[in-house]
């Protein structure tokens, strides 16, 4: 029959099969459990870690002083973002799924305008504004998790996007060790000096579906921040215009001109195969955020550890199209997300996972999680005081990137939007012109916003 | 399946079972009892859901956002878009290539042969060979899926090693072929077993004379055994042909990449559904799938009843 029910049926009995949702369990204790895109050994390793290591025996050991006897379950997967987002969007969905569950802050609004989530204050009651927690949090940070100025969740962080290169493949390229592009033909110059290594790919700029989100953040959205203009203006997305073309011909310059690995971004598994080369010293330069930093190269508990990461990795920020071209005049863009916890609706036991969350985002907590390299930037100012300053790129992301910064619009038809970028790179990566491409980008787009009133063109 | 003659459903049971005068008093009811439970179960399973595609196909249903709470009718949009959408065009266009390809063709043809072949050899080849097919058409899907990434691999993988083409990426530069003969391989066991039953129902005094009259091996494939078993090899094609057109395993091999090339109909389905999100057109390109499934099934069935008695 219909795959998609086929599908919902599976995970929806998959999910019947592994318990349901949380709530009472035998020997009169409360059992709640926590899912994250997490796990031991893979995906964000350090989160997974945290939460087992520190959050459960912590959490539990507190609640057992107050004579409350609470197991906590942790629900880890290592999947790319797209599959836990229908995993966690059929699940809440269907009513089921884990008490405590960390999304991408962008999915917020989506969800809330589903239904599939509530504001924190109607979820575990109105106690929740005078958690003294919120005042560590910056009202930006804040707004991460938030929807039409409603508080769904707790952040865990914020993030920011540079450019890394490889400073041992720079070296043997005659470029410098301290790099900072100024403008997009920097990049395709350095990109030219690369190409003359063997077995080098000399930019890895994410392009097409297989990338998912990784497209757009890491790619589409920051070059088009760098034309000065940003995907939802004035109420109206960009549809084929001189900025998007520009940005399609960059991919262009980059695929066309072999300085790209087409290959890489129509692979399946393309994204982790472009950290892996990067560690192998096989990619020169490559967008993305502190992430990849903390969770890819990482030395201690990376995907890919790079031995010695401080020495061989550099970043810069991302240049706009020529100096002063960014949005609001800017030299340099970055663009920003950031994800954090939200409550089951359908939790047996609001106030308990209330509790439970607070711990998480207290101070200890958070710093536990930093010093584990869980989260580069953490929510909490009294946190980020102590810590920063002990990492040089997320003290670098903290005070050059971050005031520069974009975010993407929190509009439930962001998404498709997303989609339709991620096609339009690919379409260009598969070896179609810059005019059919935005051609047919602006169509899916018309057919995503709900008509040709909402885009703008020309 | 053939509904007998003077059976419609106008008529009164009774009337009909007096006059052939060869049906028990209420057998007729007594048979409706024991149909009820399997026609309870096809309105659960099959026409009620089928009911629920129809309907999600008319809207605009979406897996987030205010369209999965409140989901809008929009009528035959969704169906007529995908009847003029060039990537459900192609999908389709691909899908029927690799029904043709790897079932009609490729299982089909393989399946046989293997029979052919089996007939005469040494048991222990037989079991070892009929084993070693079974083998993949029984082993899960997920498991099959990473033998062959691994096994047509460009960098280290095992075909590339072999054939000392290194850096020869096969699922990327021949997506469909790959795939035809990943799932002729996957598939050709139900084939071959169905073929090596039927081969031992044609009798051999047939084939006997057939050789006394001096026909050849060629001619005796042709004229004796192949029209013995023509309701076989109909009834196998229509099975692996819906199985393959159904076929979801090609989205744990290449997930419809590069750039929509491996992208069959349940693959392109499943993209548009769950990446997506467009709920209400995925249900609508679903159902017209499941009006090609039974069309398909049609044709046979129509080509099966014609054949000689």
């Amino acid at each position: 029959m219909t795959i998609t029910r086929v599908a919902a049926l599976v995970v929806a009995t998959g999910l019947a099969l592994s318990g349901c949702s949380g709530g009472a369990s035998g020997g009169g204790g409360t059992t709640i459990r926590i899912s994250a895109n997490a796990i031991k050994g893979g995906k964000n390793s350090t989160e997974a870690e945290w939460i087992t290591d520190y959050v459960i025996p912590k959490f539990t050991a507190l609640e057992k002083s107050k004579g409350t006897k609470v197991t906590i379950r942790f629900e880890g997967t290592g999947v790319d973002d797209a599959p836990y987002k229908e995993k966690t969007a059929l699940d809440l969905k269907t009513g089921t799924g884990a008490d405590l569950i960390s999304i991408d802050g962008i999915w917020v609004g989506e969800f809330a305008q589903a239904g599939y989530l509530k504001p924190l204050d109607q979820v575990a009651g109105a106690s929740v504004d005078q958690w003294d927690g919120f005042r560590q949090i910056p009202g930006p940070v804040q707004s991460i998790m938030s929807f039409d100025g409603q508080k769904y969740g707790l952040p865990t962080g914020t993030d920011g996007r540079v450019i890394f290169y490889n400073k041992q493949l720079f070296a043997r390229a005659g470029l410098p060790a301290d790099w900072q592009p100024k403008s997009w033909d920097d990049i395709l110059a350095a990109g030219r000096k690369l190409k003359q290594l063997h077995g080098v790919t000399p930019i890895q700029l994410n392009a097409g579906t297989a990338m998912t989100e990784a497209t757009t953040m890491q790619g589409a959205l920051p070059l088009l921040a760098g034309t000065g203009h940003e995907i939802y203006e004035n109420g109206t997305w960009l549809g084929n215009t001189p900025q998007v073309r520009s940005v399609l011909d960059l991919y262009k310059k980059v695929y066309g001109g072999g300085l790209g690995d087409p290959k890489l971004q129509q692979n399946p598994q393309g994204r982790d195969e472009s950290f892996q080369r990067f560690s192998k010293n096989e990619v020169g330069i490559l967008l993305e955020s502190d992430y990849f930093w903390r969770s890819v190269v990482n030395p201690q508990g990376g995907i890919d550890p790079m031995p010695a990461r401080d020495k061989d990795v550099g970043y810069a920020l991302i240049p706009a199209a020529a100096p002063g071209q960014g949005v609001r005049g800017q030299d340099a863009v970055s663009m920003s997300g950031g994800s954090g916890w939200v409550i089951n609706p359908h939790t047996r036991n609001p106030s308990l996972v209330w509790d439970l969350l607070t711990f998480m985002g207290g101070h200890d907590a958070v710093k536990d999680e930093v010093r584990r390299a869980a989260v580069g930037i953490s929510p909490r100012q009294d946190v980020n005081a102590e810590t920063l300053s002990g990492d040089p790129l997320l003290n670098f992301i903290a005070t050059k990137v971050l005031p520069i910064t974009s975010v993407r619009p929190g509009l439930a038809a962001y998404p498709q939007v997303s989609t339709a970028l991620q096609k339009a790179t690919g379409d260009i990566v598969a070896g179609g012109s810059v005019d059919q491409a935005a051609k047919t980008y602006e169509q899916n787009l018309v057919q995503a916003v709900g008509g040709a009133g909402n885009v703008t063109t020309g | 399946m053939r509904a007998e003659a003077g059976d419609g459903p106008g008529l009164a049971p009774a009337a009909a079972g007096r006059r052939r005068g060869e049906r028990p008093p209420g057998g007729r009811s007594q048979g409706l009892v024991f149909v009820i439970p399997a026609l309870l179960l096809i309105t659960v399973f099959l026409i009620l859901p089928a009911l629920w595609t129809l309907y999600l196909g008319l809207t605009d249903y979406r897996l987030t956002g205010l369209q999965a709470a409140h989901p809008k009718v929009i009528g035959t949009g969704n169906y007529t878009q995908a009847l003029g959408d060039k990537e459900f065009r192609d999908a389709l266009g691909r899908t029927l290539l690799f029904v043709l390809g790897s079932a009609v063709i490729g299982q089909n043809v393989l399946g046989f042969v293997l029979a052919w072949a089996l007939r005469s050899a040494r048991a222990s080849v037989r079991a070892l060979v009929e084993t070693l097919v079974l083998l993949a058409w029984i082993l899960p899907g997920v498991v099959v899926a990473w033998l062959w990434i691994a096994f047509l691999k460009d960098q280290g993988g095992a075909l590339n090693t072999i054939l000392h083409t290194s850096g020869h990426d096969w699922w990327f530069d021949h997506p469909m072929g790959s795939l035809i003969v990943f799932n002729t391989w996957r598939g050709t066991a139900f084939s071959m077993m169905l073929f090596s039953a039927a081969l031992s129902s044609v009798p051999p005094s047939q084939l006997e004379s057939a050789r006394l009259a001096g026909a050849g091996g060629w001619q005796q494939l042709r004229d004796v055994v192949i029209p013995g078993i023509r309701g076989h090899i109909l009834t196998n094609t229509l099975l692996i042909s819906l199985w393959t057109f159904n076929d979801f395993t090609p989205y744990l091999i290449t997930k419809g990449e590069p750039h929509s090339a491996s992208a069959v109909l349940p693959v392109y389905i499943y993209l548009t559904a769950l990446p997506g999100e467009r709920l209400g057109y995925a249900s609508a390109i679903s159902l017209i799938m499941l009006v090609i499934n039974l069309l398909l099934a049609l044709a046979y069935v129509r080509i099966l009843r014609r054949r000689p008695a």
